[in-house]
């Protein structure tokens, strides 16, 4: 919210801001430089301008909003990533296929096709890029393999709930977000537990292993902004292995992507999200560093779907547990 | 007739000292022959007593055959008895493996393998959606009846306390826990959750990483129990033939000297008892060697190969699990391998126990030792190739995004050649092979423990008849000195 109120307040500026900005940034330039000179190596694509996003990136230390970083939206299809898809005919995309209402198979749906959110979405972009919205081959990847795929070609791009942060901007660029969420508490309606505070004191918290959440627990367990007491050891391979354990009552509450956490609830009626997610993060289409034509691409799709498309999705798949209200869980608009 | 019978009859009963002294009553030497019964003077022992009077009857030649005759009846028993002993015990050992320990070690093969099965069968079940095909749920069912029958089984002729009973209760504990997950997994399925997917999960890591292990380690002590009957079993009985060959030779030295000092060539009673003797030690020598022949045959071609297949079956039973909880929770979990590179954990599984059901097959036709025994190994190594190539196309379709041409090649119908009836070739052949080892083992354990059935018995009449040839041949000779 802040983040939108300050670009919007710097578009207001207009000019002045632009000029006062790059004056900012051509000093933090020049004072990184010596410090480091692996930010004009790494810089994604070519040309001025992306040079100086990069640069932009690095002075802004990332940090604070990677989800700003993705090129300008262009319709444009002359691009080498662009073309080599529409010669190809499908877009080869990374999914989930065990993320109830994002990327999922209905077992008793007849053709076993994947739903969901994510799949809607990679569908919108098959058809504005090449005219079909089947043109689409889904690969049920696993977490750890999203950035690999990518990095190796095997993958056009992968659309399977993954957050844009600076650790994977090194490695893969990202399209402007598609969604918003955060770290969120999911436990048993009937227990006492509130969110993210104080009643967690003394509970056992499931995580998946190498999580943001499991980083940011510990974390957060480390400067005592945990309740000394919270039993945060329950990790397990996949997020969903956690509402095994809480149905089987091995865990008390499950901290995961609020979106992943509304999945939860939505296959099991006596669980809810507890409190406000205590993170903000954005999902993006993640997409290899060298195909900037492709991201621009899907950030003009993007720009389409948020008019439209982007709550027909979400009314179908996530109003039922994330509630009818999608302003939270709508992306800043670039 | 009635009077050897009557002195013979009294030696059967092994306290020795007392055989000459009976045997030399019909004479009428008694009192005087017996050495241990001596009305001594208190100040000396009983023991230097008897030798004195035992030395004293050394000097003379009736006291002098009176000993060789108590000699010669205790060897024969001792023989008759040690023969007896030893061939009990391993008849009792033959008898174990073929009655006890082996169909015992085969019940724990078979709780092992319907808990692999009833594992593969549920996550075959749960492929073809919510509302589960009749045929796997049943077979799942039987699986599970099979294994509580088996453990119940396997309990009853375990030990209490002992390590294959803390296994047993092991088992029975997880089977419920096992079959409670299946049913939530099946009833989140129903309602198409993925969070049924999970439960499978774990349920197949409940069977892969506890169940199986814990029948494994059963089977592998019933499998030992077995290893320890056949060593009980086959060993030579050193001591009775040992035993044998020094009666023998006590019988030949003592109607030598019978022929040297009476010029008579034959006492009948000696020979009798040699004779006796003779067919004794060479019905234990024989008997046994044919016993052990048979019963090694048994190991040999029918334990070995069972091991090799059973272990086969369920190298392939997992297989097939895997293969389908690959499609049914593809991405849900990895394996980094050492070389860095990142595989899906089933698929990854799947070639780890396809690999083991290619090597057992390889050496179970090694072992196969007739055409009827290779045959269905040969034919199960063809359907495990066909497989391998399916599951490839199976695979590559799902990589390519095509899950429904993937889910065909698994679990489809004949018409899309799915890996699913190579899978159940190879369970159907490798069962086949299975029956023909079990059946050779029974043939030959059975010859070889029928080879010794009457040996105790046999044995210990026979050594009766010898030592009262013995004590009559020895007591004809003494009657010469009245």
């Amino acid at each position: 919210m802040i983040a939108r109120r300050l670009r919007a307040s710097l578009k207001g500026w207009g000019g002045v801001g632009a000029m006062l900005s790059v004056c900012v940034l051509a000093v933090a330039f020049a004072l990184l430089l010596p410090l480091t000179h692996a930010p004009v190596d790494s810089a994604p694509g070519s040309g001025s301008t992306r040079l100086a996003e990069a640069t932009q990136a690095k002075a802004d230390t990332c940090g604070k909003h990677p989800e700003q970083l993705s090129p300008q939206p262009s319709g444009d299809e002359s691009g080498p990533a662009v073309t080599a898809v529409k010669q190809r005919g499908y877009l080869s995309v990374g999914v989930d296929q065990n993320s109830y209402r994002w990327g999922y198979r209905d077992p008793n749906s007849s053709g076993g096709d994947l739903e969901g959110f994510d799949i809607d979405l990679a569908h919108e972009i098959a058809r504005q890029l090449l005219g079909d919205p089947n043109a689409v081959r889904f690969h049920a990847i696993p977490t750890n393999q999203r950035i690999p795929a990518i990095k190796s070609g095997q993958l056009d791009m992968v659309v399977r709930t993954m957050t844009i942060t600076c650790d994977r901007l090194k490695e893969v660029a990202f399209s402007d977000p598609y969604f918003a969420t955060g770290q969120q508490v999911l436990a048993p309606k009937a227990s006492g537990i509130t969110g993210y505070d104080s009643s967690l004191a003394g509970k056992k918290i499931c995580t998946a292993e190498g999580s943001t959440a499991n980083t940011a627990l510990t974390q957060d367990k480390k400067n005592h902004k945990l309740a000394a007491s919270t039993d945060i050891s329950t990790t397990v391979p996949n997020q969903l292995d956690c509402l095994v354990k809480l149905q089987l009552g091995e865990v008390d509450a499950i901290v995961t992507d609020g979106a992943l956490a509304a999945s939860q609830a939505a296959q099991d009626p006596t669980v809810e999200l507890k409190g406000k997610p205590f993170t903000t993060e954005y999902y993006g289409v993640a997409m290899n560093k060298g195909a900037g034509d492709l991201v621009r691409r899907v950030n003009q799709v993007l720009v389409d779907y948020r008019k439209d498309g982007w709550q027909t999705s979400y009314d179908k798949w996530l109003s039922p547990t994330l509630g009818t209200d999608s302003a939270a869980s709508r992306p800043p608009s670039s | 007739m009635t009077h050897p019978q009557q002195s013979g009859a009294p030696p059967a009963t092994p306290t020795m000292p007392d055989a000459p002294a009976r045997a030399t009553a019909g004479s009428g030497g008694r009192r005087a022959a017996v050495p241990q019964d001596p009305p001594g003077p208190p100040s000396r022992t009983a023991f230097a007593e008897g030798a004195d009077r035992l030395r004293s009857a050394a000097t003379t030649e009736p006291g002098r055959l009176r000993v060789i005759g108590a000699v010669l009846a205790l060897l024969v028993i001792a023989f008759g008895a040690v023969t007896a002993w030893q061939m009990t015990d391993r008849s009792n050992a033959a008898d174990d493996v073929l009655h006890s320990s082996q169909p015992l070690s085969a019940g724990a093969a078979d709780i092992y393998r319907s808990l692999a099965d009833a594992n593969t069968t549920a996550s075959s079940g749960f492929l073809a959606g919510g509302q589960e095909p009749r045929a796997t749920t049943e077979r799942y069912d039987r699986d599970i009846r099979t294994a509580a029958a088996g453990l119940v089984t396997a309990a009853a002729s375990t030990e209490p306390g002992s390590p294959s009973a803390a296994t047993i209760t092991k088992l029975n504990k997880l089977l419920p826990e096992y079959k409670g997950l299946i049913e939530r997994a099946r009833a989140n399925n129903r309602q198409g959750f993925p969070v049924g997917g999970a439960y499978l999960r774990t349920a197949n890591e409940v069977m892969q990483k506890q169940m199986l292990p814990a029948a494994q380690d059963l089977y592998t002590k019933e499998n030992e129990r077995l290893r320890s009957d056949y060593a009980d079993a086959t060993p030579y009985p050193w001591f009775a033939i040992a035993l044998g060959v020094l009666a023998l030779a006590a019988l030949g030295w003592t109607q030598r000297r019978n022929y040297r000092r009476t010029n008579r060539l034959l006492n009948r009673g000696l020979v009798a008892a040699t004779a006796a003797s003779a067919i004794v030690l060479l019905w234990t020598v024989v008997g046994h060697s044919v016993a052990r022949a048979g019963l090694n045959a048994s190991y040999d071609h029918g334990v070995r190969s069972l091991n090799v297949l059973h272990d086969a079956r369920i190298a392939s039973l997992n297989a097939r699990g895997n293969e389908n909880l690959t499609l049914v929770s593809r991405g849900a979990e990895t394996k980094q391998l050492p070389d860095g590179t990142v595989e899906d954990a089933y698929d990854y599984a799947f070639q780890q126990d396809m690999k083991t059901l290619s090597a057992g097959l390889a050496k179970a036709v090694t072992l196969a030792d007739d055409q009827t025994g290779r045959a269905p190994v040969t034919a199960a190594t063809g359907n495990m190739k066909v497989w391998q190539q399916r599951h490839k196309q199976a695979r590559t379709a799902d990589d390519d995004g095509n899950y429904q041409a993937a889910l065909n090649k698994i679990i489809g119908s004949a018409a899309d050649q799915p890996t699913g009836e190579c899978f159940d070739s190879v369970d159907e052949n490798l069962a086949k092979a299975l029956g023909h080892e079990e059946s050779e083992f029974q043939h030959r354990a059975g010859d070889g423990r029928n080879a010794i059935a009457g040996l105790p018995v046999g044995a210990a009449v026979l050594a009766v008849l010898a030592a009262s040839g013995a004590l009559l041949g020895i007591g004809r000779r003494l009657s010469e000195y009245r």
